[in-house]
Protein backbone atom coordinates (compact mmCIF):
# COMPACT_ATOMS: atom_id res chain seq x y z
CA UNK A 1 0.00 0.00 0.00
CA UNK A 2 1.62 3.14 -0.82
CA UNK A 3 -1.37 5.55 -0.12
CA UNK A 4 0.02 8.82 0.99
CA UNK A 5 -3.20 9.66 2.77
CA UNK A 6 -5.21 7.06 4.27
CA UNK A 7 -8.30 8.44 5.30
CA UNK A 8 -11.09 6.45 7.01
CA UNK A 9 -14.16 7.27 8.40
CA UNK A 10 -13.62 10.65 8.52
CA UNK A 11 -16.87 12.83 10.14
CA UNK A 12 -16.01 16.19 10.83
CA UNK A 13 -18.44 18.74 12.86
CA UNK A 14 -19.03 22.64 13.16
CA UNK A 15 -20.53 23.44 15.69
CA UNK A 16 -21.98 20.39 16.43
CA UNK A 17 -23.63 19.69 12.94
CA UNK A 18 -22.27 16.60 10.79
CA UNK A 19 -20.55 18.40 7.66
CA UNK A 20 -18.59 15.23 6.55
CA UNK A 21 -19.79 12.31 6.54
CA UNK A 22 -17.56 8.69 6.83
CA UNK A 23 -15.78 10.13 4.62
CA UNK A 24 -13.20 7.21 3.37
CA UNK A 25 -10.30 7.20 0.63
CA UNK A 26 -7.05 6.86 -0.01
CA UNK A 27 -4.75 9.47 -2.07
CA UNK A 28 -1.91 7.94 -3.64
CA UNK A 29 1.63 9.61 -4.24
CA UNK A 30 2.96 11.92 -7.26
CA UNK A 31 -0.80 12.11 -8.83
CA UNK A 32 -3.17 14.92 -8.80
CA UNK A 33 -6.10 14.32 -6.97
CA UNK A 34 -8.98 16.58 -7.98
CA UNK A 35 -11.63 17.28 -5.58
CA UNK A 36 -14.63 18.51 -7.02
CA UNK A 37 -18.47 19.48 -5.94
CA UNK A 38 -20.77 21.98 -5.66
CA UNK A 39 -20.32 25.23 -3.07
CA UNK A 40 -20.99 23.52 0.50
CA UNK A 41 -20.12 20.38 -0.38
CA UNK A 42 -17.27 19.91 2.33
CA UNK A 43 -14.50 20.64 0.40
CA UNK A 44 -12.74 22.83 1.99
CA UNK A 45 -13.47 21.31 5.62
CA UNK A 46 -11.81 18.15 3.74
CA UNK A 47 -8.39 19.32 2.82
CA UNK A 48 -8.23 21.56 6.04
CA UNK A 49 -8.30 18.06 7.79
CA UNK A 50 -5.63 17.03 6.05
CA UNK A 51 -3.06 19.87 7.74
CA UNK A 52 -4.86 20.12 10.71
CA UNK A 53 -6.11 23.88 9.75
CA UNK A 54 -9.69 23.03 10.86
CA UNK A 55 -8.79 22.74 14.27
CA UNK A 56 -7.69 26.96 14.53
CA UNK A 57 -11.32 27.99 14.43
CA UNK A 58 -13.84 27.11 17.03
CA UNK A 59 -16.44 24.47 16.89
CA UNK A 60 -14.95 21.74 15.23
CA UNK A 61 -14.81 18.27 16.20
CA UNK A 62 -13.72 15.02 14.07
CA UNK A 63 -13.87 11.46 14.32
CA UNK A 64 -12.37 8.67 12.09
CA UNK A 65 -8.49 8.33 11.63
CA UNK A 66 -6.41 10.63 8.75
CA UNK A 67 -2.77 8.33 8.54
CA UNK A 68 0.35 10.17 6.39
CA UNK A 69 2.50 7.62 5.44
CA UNK A 70 0.41 5.44 7.83
CA UNK A 71 0.87 7.58 10.93
CA UNK A 72 -2.40 8.77 12.34
CA UNK A 73 -2.18 12.48 12.10
CA UNK A 74 -4.31 13.17 15.04
CA UNK A 75 -2.73 11.42 17.65
CA UNK A 76 -2.07 12.60 20.67
CA UNK A 77 1.64 12.78 20.31
CA UNK A 78 1.48 14.19 16.93
CA UNK A 79 2.78 17.83 16.08
CA UNK A 80 0.61 20.11 14.21
CA UNK A 81 3.83 22.20 13.34
CA UNK A 82 5.65 19.35 12.09
CA UNK A 83 2.90 18.20 9.92
CA UNK A 84 1.97 21.56 8.38
CA UNK A 85 5.91 21.71 7.06
CA UNK A 86 4.89 18.13 5.45
CA UNK A 87 1.80 19.48 3.95
CA UNK A 88 1.45 22.97 2.55
CA UNK A 89 -1.38 25.09 1.21
CA UNK A 90 -2.45 27.12 -1.26
CA UNK A 91 -5.76 29.28 -0.21
CA UNK A 92 -8.63 30.33 -2.60
CA UNK A 93 -7.78 33.97 -1.98
CA UNK A 94 -4.12 34.55 -2.82
CA UNK A 95 -2.46 36.06 0.02
CA UNK A 96 0.65 37.88 -0.61
CA UNK A 97 2.35 38.44 3.60
CA UNK A 98 3.14 42.51 3.47
CA UNK A 99 6.77 42.05 2.99
CA UNK A 100 8.68 41.49 0.57
CA UNK A 101 8.63 38.65 -2.24
CA UNK A 102 11.59 37.34 -0.75
CA UNK A 103 10.74 37.43 2.33
CA UNK A 104 7.43 35.93 1.63
CA UNK A 105 9.31 32.74 0.06
CA UNK A 106 11.98 32.15 3.01
CA UNK A 107 9.29 32.72 5.14
CA UNK A 108 8.60 28.95 5.82
CA UNK A 109 12.56 27.76 5.04
CA UNK A 110 13.33 30.28 7.88
CA UNK A 111 10.99 28.61 10.27
CA UNK A 112 12.16 25.57 9.61
CA UNK A 113 15.56 27.13 10.95
CA UNK A 114 17.53 27.87 7.70
CA UNK A 115 19.95 30.74 8.16
CA UNK A 116 22.65 30.46 5.24
CA UNK A 117 21.77 32.97 2.84
CA UNK A 118 23.24 30.96 -0.60
CA UNK A 119 20.87 28.20 0.36
CA UNK A 120 17.33 30.57 0.93
CA UNK A 121 18.77 32.29 -2.74
CA UNK A 122 18.68 28.70 -4.19
CA UNK A 123 15.81 28.39 -2.07
CA UNK A 124 13.79 31.27 -4.13
CA UNK A 125 15.04 30.70 -7.34
CA UNK A 126 13.68 27.34 -7.57
CA UNK A 127 10.57 27.52 -5.93
CA UNK A 128 9.85 30.70 -8.23
CA UNK A 129 10.91 28.44 -11.32
CA UNK A 130 8.50 26.21 -10.31
CA UNK A 131 5.88 28.54 -9.80
CA UNK A 132 6.54 29.69 -13.40
CA UNK A 133 7.52 33.35 -12.17
CA UNK A 134 11.30 33.69 -11.90
CA UNK A 135 11.77 35.70 -15.01
CA UNK A 136 8.61 37.87 -14.14
CA UNK A 137 10.05 38.67 -10.72
CA UNK A 138 13.63 37.65 -10.39
CA UNK A 139 15.02 41.77 -11.14
CA UNK A 140 12.47 42.87 -7.95
CA UNK A 141 12.62 40.70 -5.15
CA UNK A 142 12.74 43.33 -3.07
CA UNK A 143 9.72 44.37 -4.13
CA UNK A 144 6.25 43.75 -1.73
CA UNK A 145 4.43 40.79 -2.83
CA UNK A 146 1.50 43.18 -1.91
CA UNK A 147 1.98 44.95 -5.51
CA UNK A 148 1.79 41.76 -7.76
CA UNK A 149 -1.51 41.13 -9.60
CA UNK A 150 -3.61 38.66 -8.09
CA UNK A 151 -2.81 35.97 -10.77
CA UNK A 152 1.03 36.75 -9.75
CA UNK A 153 0.17 36.85 -6.11
CA UNK A 154 -0.98 32.97 -6.11
CA UNK A 155 1.88 31.55 -7.96
CA UNK A 156 3.77 33.54 -5.08
CA UNK A 157 1.58 31.34 -2.36
CA UNK A 158 2.48 28.50 -4.69
CA UNK A 159 5.96 29.17 -4.58
CA UNK A 160 6.25 29.70 -0.82
CA UNK A 161 4.59 26.32 -0.35
CA UNK A 162 7.36 24.85 -2.83
CA UNK A 163 10.08 26.55 -0.63
CA UNK A 164 8.70 24.08 2.29
CA UNK A 165 10.13 21.36 0.56
CA UNK A 166 6.99 19.75 1.59
CA UNK A 167 5.45 16.36 0.56
CA UNK A 168 1.95 17.08 -0.05
CA UNK A 169 0.73 20.50 -1.62
CA UNK A 170 -3.33 21.05 -0.84
CA UNK A 171 -4.93 23.71 -2.73
CA UNK A 172 -8.32 25.31 -2.36
CA UNK A 173 -9.96 26.61 -5.55
CA UNK A 174 -6.42 28.00 -6.33
CA UNK A 175 -7.84 29.73 -9.66
CA UNK A 176 -11.21 31.15 -8.91
CA UNK A 177 -9.99 34.45 -8.90
CA UNK A 178 -8.12 34.34 -11.70
CA UNK A 179 -7.65 34.73 -15.43
CA UNK A 180 -7.51 32.32 -18.38
CA UNK A 181 -3.31 32.76 -18.51
CA UNK A 182 -2.85 32.84 -14.58
CA UNK A 183 -4.95 29.74 -13.94
CA UNK A 184 -2.63 28.57 -16.95
CA UNK A 185 0.56 29.13 -15.82
CA UNK A 186 -0.82 27.34 -12.47
CA UNK A 187 -1.76 24.25 -14.19
CA UNK A 188 1.14 23.95 -15.80
CA UNK A 189 3.35 23.98 -13.07
CA UNK A 190 1.09 21.68 -10.85
CA UNK A 191 1.32 19.26 -13.83
CA UNK A 192 5.03 19.59 -13.81
CA UNK A 193 5.16 19.50 -9.68
CA UNK A 194 3.12 15.78 -9.46
CA UNK A 195 6.37 14.05 -10.01
CA UNK A 196 7.90 15.14 -7.15
CA UNK A 197 4.79 15.58 -5.04
CA UNK A 198 0.90 14.69 -3.43
CA UNK A 199 -0.93 17.42 -5.21
CA UNK A 200 -4.79 17.19 -3.69
CA UNK A 201 -6.78 20.32 -5.87
CA UNK A 202 -10.25 21.28 -5.31
CA UNK A 203 -11.63 23.22 -7.80
CA UNK A 204 -15.08 24.88 -8.36
CA UNK A 205 -14.48 24.20 -12.25
CA UNK A 206 -14.94 20.51 -13.67
CA UNK A 207 -13.15 21.50 -16.52
CA UNK A 208 -9.81 21.77 -14.66
CA UNK A 209 -10.35 18.91 -12.71
CA UNK A 210 -10.90 17.10 -16.21
CA UNK A 211 -7.90 18.78 -17.44
CA UNK A 212 -5.31 18.29 -15.00
CA UNK A 213 -6.22 15.59 -12.48
CA UNK A 214 -5.13 11.92 -12.50
CA UNK A 215 -7.90 10.99 -10.23
CA UNK A 216 -11.80 12.72 -9.04
CA UNK A 217 -13.27 12.71 -5.96
CA UNK A 218 -16.91 13.98 -6.33
CA UNK A 219 -18.52 15.72 -2.93
CA UNK A 220 -22.20 16.38 -2.18
CA UNK A 221 -23.85 17.33 0.79
CA UNK A 222 -20.48 16.24 3.10
CA UNK A 223 -20.29 12.77 1.50
CA UNK A 224 -18.02 11.29 -1.00
CA UNK A 225 -20.04 9.79 -3.84
CA UNK A 226 -17.31 8.54 -6.03
CA UNK A 227 -13.73 8.45 -6.51
CA UNK A 228 -12.06 7.47 -9.42
CA UNK A 229 -9.49 8.04 -12.26
CA UNK A 230 -10.34 11.00 -13.64
CA UNK A 231 -11.36 9.98 -17.51
CA UNK A 232 -14.13 7.72 -16.07
CA UNK A 233 -15.52 10.25 -13.49
CA UNK A 234 -15.93 12.30 -16.46
CA UNK A 235 -17.12 9.69 -18.90
CA UNK A 236 -18.63 6.77 -16.85
CA UNK A 237 -19.79 7.80 -13.43
CA UNK A 238 -21.43 5.43 -11.24
CA UNK A 239 -23.51 7.59 -9.73
CA UNK A 240 -26.26 9.40 -11.08
CA UNK A 241 -25.77 12.95 -8.97
CA UNK A 242 -21.88 12.74 -10.65
CA UNK A 243 -23.37 12.52 -14.30
CA UNK A 244 -25.58 15.37 -13.57
CA UNK A 245 -22.71 17.44 -11.92
CA UNK A 246 -19.64 16.76 -14.08
CA UNK A 247 -22.21 17.27 -16.98
CA UNK A 248 -23.17 20.56 -15.84
CA UNK A 249 -27.16 19.53 -15.09
CA UNK A 250 -26.59 21.29 -11.52
CA UNK A 251 -24.24 22.54 -8.77
CA UNK B 1 -42.73 71.21 3.40
CA UNK B 2 -40.25 69.34 1.25
CA UNK B 3 -36.88 71.01 1.50
CA UNK B 4 -34.66 70.64 -1.85
CA UNK B 5 -31.85 68.36 -2.43
CA UNK B 6 -29.41 71.21 -3.32
CA UNK B 7 -30.48 72.97 -0.37
CA UNK B 8 -29.97 70.06 2.20
CA UNK B 9 -26.63 69.60 0.49
CA UNK B 10 -25.40 73.01 0.62
CA UNK B 11 -26.35 72.64 4.36
CA UNK B 12 -24.98 70.20 5.60
CA UNK B 13 -21.48 71.19 3.75
CA UNK B 14 -21.70 74.03 5.74
CA UNK B 15 -22.62 72.49 9.20
CA UNK B 16 -20.30 69.86 8.90
CA UNK B 17 -17.19 72.46 7.01
CA UNK B 18 -18.42 74.56 9.71
CA UNK B 19 -18.00 72.28 12.85
CA UNK B 20 -14.48 71.54 11.06
CA UNK B 21 -13.28 74.94 11.22
CA UNK B 22 -14.49 75.81 14.31
CA UNK B 23 -12.83 72.98 16.16
CA UNK B 24 -9.41 74.23 14.45
CA UNK B 25 -9.90 77.89 15.55
CA UNK B 26 -10.22 76.96 18.86
CA UNK B 27 -7.19 74.70 18.62
CA UNK B 28 -5.46 76.84 16.46
CA UNK B 29 -5.82 80.04 19.15
CA UNK B 30 -5.59 78.24 22.46
CA UNK B 31 -1.51 77.27 20.49
CA UNK B 32 -0.97 81.00 19.54
CA UNK B 33 -1.81 81.98 22.50
CA UNK B 34 0.49 80.33 24.50
CA UNK B 35 2.94 80.36 22.12
CA UNK B 36 2.57 84.14 21.92
CA UNK B 37 2.65 84.49 25.49
CA UNK B 38 5.67 82.04 26.56
CA UNK B 39 7.95 81.75 23.97
CA UNK B 40 9.46 85.53 24.17
CA UNK B 41 10.88 83.77 27.42
CA UNK B 42 11.92 80.23 26.21
CA UNK B 43 15.64 80.51 25.04
CA UNK B 44 18.63 78.36 25.53
CA UNK B 45 19.03 79.62 29.36
CA UNK B 46 15.62 79.19 30.26
CA UNK B 47 15.85 75.70 29.13
CA UNK B 48 19.49 74.67 30.14
CA UNK B 49 19.81 76.51 33.80
CA UNK B 50 17.90 75.49 36.67
CA UNK B 51 15.07 77.20 38.46
CA UNK B 52 15.89 80.10 41.02
CA UNK B 53 13.39 81.18 44.13
CA UNK B 54 11.04 79.03 43.57
CA UNK B 55 10.51 79.40 39.46
CA UNK B 56 10.46 83.53 39.87
CA UNK B 57 14.00 83.47 38.01
CA UNK B 58 16.12 81.01 36.06
CA UNK B 59 15.54 78.48 34.08
CA UNK B 60 13.48 75.35 33.65
CA UNK B 61 16.07 72.59 33.44
CA UNK B 62 15.22 70.20 36.48
CA UNK B 63 11.89 70.00 35.19
CA UNK B 64 12.30 69.67 31.74
CA UNK B 65 14.61 66.08 33.08
CA UNK B 66 11.68 65.49 35.09
CA UNK B 67 9.03 65.94 31.99
CA UNK B 68 11.75 63.11 30.05
CA UNK B 69 12.18 61.13 32.89
CA UNK B 70 8.76 60.11 34.04
CA UNK B 71 7.15 59.26 30.86
CA UNK B 72 9.85 57.65 30.10
CA UNK B 73 9.91 55.20 33.36
CA UNK B 74 6.22 54.90 32.29
CA UNK B 75 6.47 53.85 29.30
CA UNK B 76 9.37 51.30 29.91
CA UNK B 77 7.23 49.92 32.59
CA UNK B 78 3.60 49.52 30.66
CA UNK B 79 4.41 49.20 27.21
CA UNK B 80 5.90 45.43 27.97
CA UNK B 81 2.96 44.45 30.44
CA UNK B 82 0.81 46.16 28.14
CA UNK B 83 1.54 44.87 24.84
CA UNK B 84 1.93 41.25 26.83
CA UNK B 85 -1.50 41.53 27.85
CA UNK B 86 -3.13 42.42 24.84
CA UNK B 87 -1.28 40.19 22.88
CA UNK B 88 -2.28 37.34 25.40
CA UNK B 89 -5.97 38.24 25.74
CA UNK B 90 -6.11 38.17 21.64
CA UNK B 91 -4.09 35.17 20.32
CA UNK B 92 -3.79 33.31 23.00
CA UNK B 93 -7.24 32.99 24.90
CA UNK B 94 -10.39 31.94 23.33
CA UNK B 95 -13.54 34.51 24.11
CA UNK B 96 -14.87 33.41 27.43
CA UNK B 97 -16.29 35.67 30.11
CA UNK B 98 -13.26 35.61 31.84
CA UNK B 99 -11.83 37.75 29.08
CA UNK B 100 -14.66 39.97 28.54
CA UNK B 101 -14.65 40.69 32.17
CA UNK B 102 -10.82 41.49 31.86
CA UNK B 103 -11.87 43.69 28.88
CA UNK B 104 -14.45 45.43 30.83
CA UNK B 105 -12.42 46.25 33.86
CA UNK B 106 -9.50 48.05 31.50
CA UNK B 107 -12.41 49.67 29.56
CA UNK B 108 -13.11 51.02 33.46
CA UNK B 109 -9.56 51.81 34.26
CA UNK B 110 -9.28 53.72 31.44
CA UNK B 111 -11.61 56.12 32.18
CA UNK B 112 -10.88 56.84 36.04
CA UNK B 113 -9.78 60.48 36.98
CA UNK B 114 -5.86 60.40 37.31
CA UNK B 115 -6.15 62.04 40.60
CA UNK B 116 -7.58 58.90 41.83
CA UNK B 117 -4.29 56.78 40.30
CA UNK B 118 -2.59 59.32 42.12
CA UNK B 119 -4.47 58.62 45.43
CA UNK B 120 -3.60 54.78 44.55
CA UNK B 121 0.32 55.86 44.15
CA UNK B 122 0.20 57.95 47.30
CA UNK B 123 -0.99 54.86 49.02
CA UNK B 124 1.00 51.79 47.48
CA UNK B 125 4.19 53.23 45.92
CA UNK B 126 5.43 56.45 48.48
CA UNK B 127 3.79 54.74 51.61
CA UNK B 128 2.99 51.22 51.73
CA UNK B 129 6.14 50.56 49.39
CA UNK B 130 8.08 53.11 51.15
CA UNK B 131 9.40 54.16 48.20
CA UNK B 132 9.29 58.03 48.87
CA UNK B 133 8.22 60.65 46.71
CA UNK B 134 10.26 60.13 44.14
CA UNK B 135 10.79 59.19 40.55
CA UNK B 136 10.08 55.62 41.02
CA UNK B 137 6.61 55.82 42.63
CA UNK B 138 5.72 58.36 40.33
CA UNK B 139 6.98 56.58 37.43
CA UNK B 140 5.13 53.56 38.00
CA UNK B 141 1.51 55.35 38.76
CA UNK B 142 1.65 56.64 35.73
CA UNK B 143 2.14 53.41 34.37
CA UNK B 144 -0.55 52.01 35.83
CA UNK B 145 -2.90 55.11 34.71
CA UNK B 146 -1.82 54.76 31.23
CA UNK B 147 -1.85 50.37 30.99
CA UNK B 148 -5.05 50.13 30.38
CA UNK B 149 -4.67 52.40 27.24
CA UNK B 150 -1.85 50.72 25.92
CA UNK B 151 -3.64 47.58 26.33
CA UNK B 152 -7.01 48.37 24.68
CA UNK B 153 -4.97 50.20 21.33
CA UNK B 154 -2.20 46.91 21.58
CA UNK B 155 -5.92 44.94 21.27
CA UNK B 156 -7.37 46.69 18.37
CA UNK B 157 -4.06 47.09 16.49
CA UNK B 158 -3.69 43.49 16.76
CA UNK B 159 -7.04 42.05 15.69
CA UNK B 160 -7.30 44.21 13.10
CA UNK B 161 -4.46 42.34 11.33
CA UNK B 162 -6.51 40.59 8.78
CA UNK B 163 -6.89 36.46 9.67
CA UNK B 164 -5.52 35.37 6.27
CA UNK B 165 -1.85 36.70 7.39
CA UNK B 166 -2.21 34.34 10.79
CA UNK B 167 -3.75 31.28 8.15
CA UNK B 168 -0.41 31.53 5.58
CA UNK B 169 1.45 31.72 8.67
CA UNK B 170 0.13 28.89 10.56
CA UNK B 171 -0.07 26.78 7.29
CA UNK B 172 3.40 27.39 6.63
CA UNK B 173 4.54 25.63 9.80
CA UNK B 174 4.82 28.41 11.94
CA UNK B 175 3.98 27.94 15.80
CA UNK B 176 1.51 30.66 17.69
CA UNK B 177 4.67 32.69 19.08
CA UNK B 178 6.18 32.46 15.51
CA UNK B 179 3.05 33.86 14.14
CA UNK B 180 2.93 36.75 16.60
CA UNK B 181 6.67 37.55 16.20
CA UNK B 182 6.58 37.63 12.62
CA UNK B 183 3.23 38.57 11.41
CA UNK B 184 1.07 40.19 14.04
CA UNK B 185 3.03 42.38 15.82
CA UNK B 186 4.86 44.02 12.78
CA UNK B 187 1.65 44.65 10.85
CA UNK B 188 0.10 45.69 14.22
CA UNK B 189 3.14 48.36 15.31
CA UNK B 190 1.23 51.30 13.66
CA UNK B 191 -1.59 50.96 16.02
CA UNK B 192 0.85 49.71 19.05
CA UNK B 193 2.97 53.09 18.76
CA UNK B 194 -0.13 55.08 18.63
CA UNK B 195 -1.33 53.68 21.91
CA UNK B 196 2.08 54.50 22.91
CA UNK B 197 2.56 58.20 22.15
CA UNK B 198 -1.00 58.47 23.99
CA UNK B 199 0.54 57.12 26.91
CA UNK B 200 2.93 59.66 26.89
CA UNK B 201 0.73 62.19 26.05
CA UNK B 202 -1.02 61.54 29.20
CA UNK B 203 1.87 61.19 31.51
CA UNK B 204 3.85 64.59 29.76
CA UNK B 205 0.80 66.47 30.71
CA UNK B 206 -0.26 64.67 33.59
CA UNK B 207 -0.38 66.80 37.14
CA UNK B 208 -2.60 65.23 39.86
CA UNK B 209 -1.09 62.24 40.07
CA UNK B 210 2.35 63.51 39.44
CA UNK B 211 2.32 65.63 42.78
CA UNK B 212 0.99 63.30 44.74
CA UNK B 213 3.60 60.19 44.06
CA UNK B 214 6.63 62.00 42.49
CA UNK B 215 6.36 65.53 44.74
CA UNK B 216 7.67 68.61 43.19
CA UNK B 217 11.20 69.06 44.22
CA UNK B 218 13.34 71.39 41.99
CA UNK B 219 16.57 70.30 42.63
CA UNK B 220 18.22 67.97 40.60
CA UNK B 221 17.68 64.47 41.09
CA UNK B 222 20.54 62.00 41.58
CA UNK B 223 18.37 58.83 41.64
CA UNK B 224 15.09 57.46 40.87
CA UNK B 225 14.55 57.79 44.43
CA UNK B 226 14.47 61.47 44.15
CA UNK B 227 11.54 63.38 43.97
CA UNK B 228 11.16 65.70 40.91
CA UNK B 229 9.19 67.73 39.38
CA UNK B 230 7.77 67.80 35.86
CA UNK B 231 6.97 70.92 33.48
CA UNK B 232 3.37 70.32 33.86
CA UNK B 233 3.55 70.58 37.45
CA UNK B 234 5.92 73.15 37.06
CA UNK B 235 3.88 75.00 35.49
CA UNK B 236 0.51 74.32 37.64
CA UNK B 237 2.60 75.76 40.68
CA UNK B 238 4.01 78.90 38.97
CA UNK B 239 0.07 79.97 37.58
CA UNK B 240 -1.73 78.62 40.61
CA UNK B 241 0.54 80.13 43.18
CA UNK B 242 0.82 83.47 41.08
CA UNK B 243 4.77 83.25 41.49
CA UNK B 244 5.33 84.39 37.79
CA UNK B 245 3.36 83.94 34.79
CA UNK B 246 5.38 84.83 32.33
CA UNK B 247 8.12 81.73 33.24
CA UNK B 248 4.70 79.76 33.42
CA UNK B 249 3.88 80.47 29.63
CA UNK B 250 7.38 79.73 28.90
CA UNK B 251 7.35 76.48 30.72
CA UNK B 252 3.57 75.64 28.58
CA UNK B 253 5.12 77.09 25.03
CA UNK B 254 8.22 74.39 25.95
CA UNK B 255 5.84 71.10 26.59
CA UNK B 256 3.69 72.60 23.46
CA UNK B 257 6.70 72.40 21.50
CA UNK B 258 7.78 69.34 23.26
CA UNK B 259 4.67 67.19 22.62
CA UNK B 260 4.24 68.47 18.84
CA UNK B 261 7.93 67.42 18.32
CA UNK B 262 7.51 63.86 19.60
CA UNK B 263 4.41 63.24 17.69
CA UNK B 264 5.71 64.26 14.50
CA UNK B 265 8.89 62.36 15.17
CA UNK B 266 6.04 59.62 15.69
CA UNK B 267 4.02 60.46 12.73
CA UNK B 268 7.28 60.44 10.55
CA UNK B 269 8.53 57.01 11.70
CA UNK B 270 5.43 55.30 10.97
CA UNK B 271 4.97 56.36 7.87
CA UNK B 272 8.60 55.57 7.01
CA UNK B 273 8.36 51.98 8.55
CA UNK B 274 4.79 51.44 6.50
CA UNK B 275 6.03 52.73 3.51
CA UNK B 276 8.84 50.33 3.22
CA UNK B 277 5.86 47.15 3.88
CA UNK B 278 3.68 47.67 1.07
N1 LIG C 1 -15.22 27.44 10.49
C1 LIG C 1 -16.48 26.96 10.32
N2 LIG C 1 -17.39 27.09 11.30
C2 LIG C 1 -18.63 26.62 11.15
N3 LIG C 1 -19.08 26.02 10.03
C3 LIG C 1 -18.23 25.87 9.00
C4 LIG C 1 -16.88 26.34 9.09
N4 LIG C 1 -16.27 26.06 7.92
C5 LIG C 1 -17.18 25.45 7.14
N5 LIG C 1 -18.37 25.33 7.78
C6 LIG C 1 -19.59 24.74 7.23
O1 LIG C 1 -19.27 23.50 6.63
C7 LIG C 1 -20.02 23.30 5.45
C8 LIG C 1 -19.09 22.93 4.31
O2 LIG C 1 -18.36 24.08 3.97
P1 LIG C 1 -17.04 24.02 3.10
O3 LIG C 1 -16.18 22.93 3.62
O4 LIG C 1 -16.48 25.37 3.08
O5 LIG C 1 -17.60 23.60 1.68
P2 LIG C 1 -17.03 23.90 0.23
O6 LIG C 1 -15.58 24.21 0.35
O7 LIG C 1 -17.29 22.66 -0.52
O8 LIG C 1 -17.81 25.05 -0.32
C9 LIG C 1 -20.82 24.58 5.21
O9 LIG C 1 -22.16 24.34 5.60
C10 LIG C 1 -20.17 25.57 6.12
O10 LIG C 1 -21.12 26.49 6.62
MG1 LIG D 1 -14.53 25.97 -0.22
Amino acid sequence: MDAKFDIQDLNVYWDGNLLLKKVTLRIPSCQILGVIGPAGSGKTTFIRSLDRMNELEPGFKMEGRILLDGEDIYAPGYDAVTLRKKVGMVFALPVALPMSIYENIVYGPRLAGIRNHDQLGGLVEQSLQAAFMWDEVKDRLEMSGLRLSGGQQQRLCLARVLAMEPEVILLDEPCSGLDPISTAKIEEALTALKKKYTIILVTNNTKQAARIADQTAFFLMGELIEIGPTDRIFTAPIHKQTDDYVTGRFG
Amino acid sequence: MRIRPRYTQWLAVTILGGATILTLAVLVFIIVFVLEKGLPVVNFGFLFTNAEDMGRAGGIFTTLIGTIVLPLLAIIVAAPLGISTAVYLTEYTVETRATKIIRFGTDCLAGIPSIIFGLFGFIFFVTTLGLGWSILSGGLTLAVMILPTIIRTTEEAVKAVPKSYRQVSFSLGATRWQTVKRVILPNALPGILTGIMLGIGRSIGETAAVIFTAGSSLRMPSSVFDSTRTMAVHFYILAREGISSENAYGTAATLIIAVLAINLTAYWMMGRFIAKRS
